[in-house]
């Protein structure tokens, strides 16, 4: 039989509490860190001397040649190569020639651009930069004027100034009046025909194509500066000029592709899936080939692209086959009963697109589009295989300069043109995990 | 833009007797327009670029058409995997040489990659502090950086700064290492060696059969047998025995330094070595992730519950965790080794001799035929990623989670 003991049987009962004492010397601090996640057993133990050694034998090398025993400083090879080797440097040394980078660092941003025109590279670069920054931070204002800037202003004032602008257009004019005057009637029968009030949509019509015409007009006029042929653009601007188009291009064009892929219309989706998968399918260095030899063969006789532009098509072709996926993610990703809102609210498929869908979608998907544009900005150094310099090519076409020709020049350029797209890329990267986790909002279905 | 998604709505159908609509307002009149347009602009589009190529094509004095396959080549490729020479080896050969050239460093890229890329992903969740910060500091310091550049790193960094083949790393039967390439030992096949190799084949059979057998009688009975164990066992001691009782008849041809090359063995060109290592580790830093990513997606729960059933920690890991995490781990997987796949084509800066670079890059400068052979190179890479994705949507669909 269990009975309940009585209080009485309890020899000793505790009546007043202890003071708190620390937790012990071998679950807390460095030592019980240390336990824990370095030499919690004899197998990590083993595996935390492996890093250990692995660190012994990676760290010291890069240190010595990236910082200890470079070289900051000379104005020629001799203070980058060994006495055997015809420099200053005590036999046996190995370090980065840093000197060489200050040196070619202006090539190196610039490429070939005149010198004295490089204060519109240098005003191209302010724009762009402090138009992005306030439109990357969520919380900054005028997000609206921001992109209206950075979409119209930015675009046509970054193509005059890098190229010089004035270009010849005066052929256009009269293309361009005939079209608007067929855009017009056309825009008026549509709407007659749909009975609908014409008013608007042929005010619509006049001013896009009004919009055009100051366009024309503004890529015509000479504001006075100097013609700089792509030729002698290089460098990181290049890089930045092709991974930026293509990024601005494939957006656009993406969306389109993926709104046709999901699109009921048989045709539409037809074409748009055969192009999504045919880009995905094949490597960019084949499009750029095919952008370089291929393309010229498709245009009219006198029509020709330079260089660089061929180059943009093919990167900004390539990159809206990827986007268009980043995209149809987003639209994916949208409960269904958002699409059926919108229907029921009688909107019709522009305006369902246009106010609910996409700026839903695409919220959803800025991560995705921030690992596009890594990706792209890493794939412009394909181009050099093309004969473009970009920044890498630039590098690379730098060590055939005598001048500072030593064992370790391509190492030391190799080692700047790492850290330089390393920092670009890290920097994407963290700002697209900053915002995935700043949308993730927790109503994910 | 037209309509698209909307289903006709009521009002505008006209048999309702609804108010009369004009005939523009029909959703399905409307999408068949702008399909017609769209149809007829790109019709128009391909017919202008036709007519031009051909236009051109006439002005530059180029005859279109294959015929320059069968045109002899007359150009060195360092590295063949079938016998190719430079003297009398047709444009067509030099496809199959580059394409080859493709495969040889995209499969065993692959395999490399993805062994890297599942110890560092694991790593990176590793409980051990200094694993996974070196894991992290791998997947982000190469991921990182382009491929391109470390491509050059590893070629004119790395490998073209070993010393002459004089002064070479000499690894004595392993080989030998030199700014010429790295000199494998060559296996040379005596007589009998092929029972060994019918033997491998009759015991991966067997060892298949076990397997099915093994499965078949756990799930009628629940007794479990070491299929595995015996499966592998089988596998390596029926050759090794036959191989044996043939007289062991394999030897190797190992290099040796021969005035100024080395003479023997294999050799596997530096160019080779570059891409195996840039492709590999470069894939295998997107590979970690996807691990990671699939390992941390299935629910802690599992863990619990395989412990509750009294599953120990590793097959837990095998029987509950793995296949539950392939599922995720899969569709990226097979994309990244498409971008592999395609990547292999960067070979072209450094002058691998693979497809893009001997014939979309050398045949292409000799012969002109811009057209045909992009078209072919292209075709030729989007058959391997179609094929590749049709293999793995295969696989996929076998591991998929059978939903009711």
């Amino acid at each position: 039989m269990v009975t309940t003991p009585s209080t009485n049987d309890i020899a000793f009962v505790r009546r007043d509490m202890l003071p708190q004492q620390s937790a012990p010397a071998s679950s807390k601090g460095i030592v019980a860190w240390l336990r824990e996640s370095l030499f919690s057993s004899i197998p990590y133990t083993i595996l935390t001397l492996f890093c250990i050694y692995v660190l012994y034998v990676i760290i010291p090398p890069i240190v010595s040649f990236l910082i200890t025993n470079a070289v900051w400083s000379g104005t020629d090879r001799a203070v980058c190569a060994t006495q055997v080797q015809g420099g200053t440097q005590p036999d046996g040394w190995f370090g980065a020639c840093w000197a060489y980078v200050g040196d070619y660092a202006n090539q190196f941003i610039y490429g070939r651009y005149p010198d004295e025109e490089q204060w519109r590279v240098n005003i191209v670069g302010l724009m762009f930069f402090g138009g992005l920054a306030p439109l990357l931070i969520p919380s900054a204002p005028f997000k609206r004027e921001n992109i209206l800037f950075m979409t119209i202003v930015f675009p046509i004032a970054t193509l005059i100034l890098l190229t010089g602008g004035h270009f010849s257009v005066g052929g256009l004019y009269v293309p361009l009046a005939i079209i608007t005057v067929l855009g017009l009637v056309l825009a008026f029968m549509f709407a007659k025909l749909s009975d609908s009030d014409p008013i608007p949509r042929v005010r619509a019509v006049a001013i896009f194509f009004a919009a055009l015409f100051v366009l024309l007009f503004i890529l015509g006029f000479d504001f006075g500066l100097e013609e700089v042929e792509t030729e002698v653009w290089g460098g990181l601007l290049v890089t930045l000029v092709i991974a930026v188009t293509g990024i601005a291009a494939s957006l656009p064009l993406g969306i389109a592709l993926a709104l046709g892929r999901r699109s009921a219309l048989p045709i539409v989706r037809f074409f748009s899936i055969v192009f999504i998968e045919f880009w995905r399918g094949v490597p960019l260095i084949t499009v750029l080939f095919m952008s370089s030899v291929m393309l010229p063969l498709f245009l009219p006789e006198g029509v020709t692209f330079d260089k660089l532009l061929r180059a943009l098509i093919g990167v900004a072709l390539f990159s809206s086959a990827y986007m268009a996926e980043v995209v149809r993610g987003g639209l994916q990703a949208l409960p269904k009963g958002q699409y059926e809102g919108a229907m029921a609210l009688g909107l019709n498929w522009g305006q369902m697109m246009r106010m609910i869908i996409l700026p839903q979608a695409l919220k959803l998907v800025i991560p995705g589009i921030v690992n596009t544009f890594i990706g792209l900005f890493k794939d412009t150094t394909l181009v050099l295989i093309i004969g473009l310099f970009d920044f890498l090519g630039q590098i690379q076409s730098s060590f055939s300069d005598p001048t500072w020709s030593s064992p370790v020049q391509a190492m030391s350029g190799y080692a700047f043109a790492a850290l330089t797209y390393w920092v670009f890329c890290f920097a994407m990267s963290r700002y697209s995990m900053f915002m995935e986790r700043k949308l993730d909002t927790g109503h994910k279905r | 833009m037209a309509v698209s998604e909307a289903p006709p709505s009521g009002p505008q159908s006209a048999d309702t007797g609804a108010p009369k609509v004009a005939l523009l307002n029909n959703p399905e009149i409307r999408g068949w327009l702008f399909q017609i347009i769209l149809a007829v602009l790109i019709a128009y589009l391909a017919l202008q670029g036709w007519m031009n190529m051909n236009a051109n094509l006439q002005a530059a004095g180029i005859a279109s058409g294959w015929a320059f396959m069968g045109n002899n080549a007359g150009f060195a490729i360092s590295q063949s995997l079938i016998e190719y020479s430079q003297a009398s080896s047709t444009y067509g050969r030099v496809y199959i040489v580059g394409l080859l050239n493709t495969i040889a460093v995209a499969f065993v890229g692959i395999i490399l990659a993805t062994i890297i890329g599942f110890i560092v992903g694991v790593a990176r969740l590793s409980k051990n502090w200094l694993v996974s910060r070196l894991a992290t500091v791998y997947v982000e310091s190469l991921r990182n950086v382009p491929l391109l550049l470390q491509i050059f790193i590893w070629y004119f960094g790395v490998l073209r700064l070993l010393p002459q083949p004089r002064d070479g790393f000499d690894f004595g039967p392993l080989g030998l290492l030199n700014n010429r390439g790295y000199f494998a030992p060559k296996p040379v096949w005596g007589e009998g060696a092929g029972y060994a190799f019918y033997a491998f084949i009759i015991g991966c059979v067997v060892a298949w059969a076990i397997g099915r057998w093994a499965y078949r009688r756990q799930m009628q009975t629940g007794q479990t047998f070491p299929s595995f164990l015996v499966g592998l066992g089988i596998i390596v001691f029926l050759p090794l025995v036959v191989f044996l009782a043939m007289g062991a008849p394999l030897t190797w041809d190992i290099p040796e330094m021969g005035g100024f090359r080395p003479r023997g063995g294999m050799t596997i060109i530096p160019e080779y070595i570059a891409m195996l290592v840039a492709l590999s580790t470069y894939t295998a830093s997107f590979i970690a992730e996807i691990v990671r990513a699939g390992i941390l997606a299935v629910n802690r729960g599992q863990t619990e519950a395989a412990n509750a059933l009294g599953l120990r920690s590793g097959p837990t890991l095998r029987l509950v965790i793995v296949p539950q995490a392939m599922r995720i781990i899969i569709p990226p997987l097979t994309s990244q080794y498409l971008n592999l796949t395609k990547n292999s084509s960067l070979a072209v800066a450094i002058a691998y001799p693979e497809l893009t670079s001997v014939f979309a890059g050398t045949a292409l400068n000799q012969t002109g035929q811009a057209v045909e052979i992009i078209l072919l190179t292209m075709l030729t890479y989007l058959a391997i990623s179609l094929l590749t994705s049709l293999f793995m949507n295969w696989y996929n669909n076998r591991v998929a989670l059978v939903e009711r």
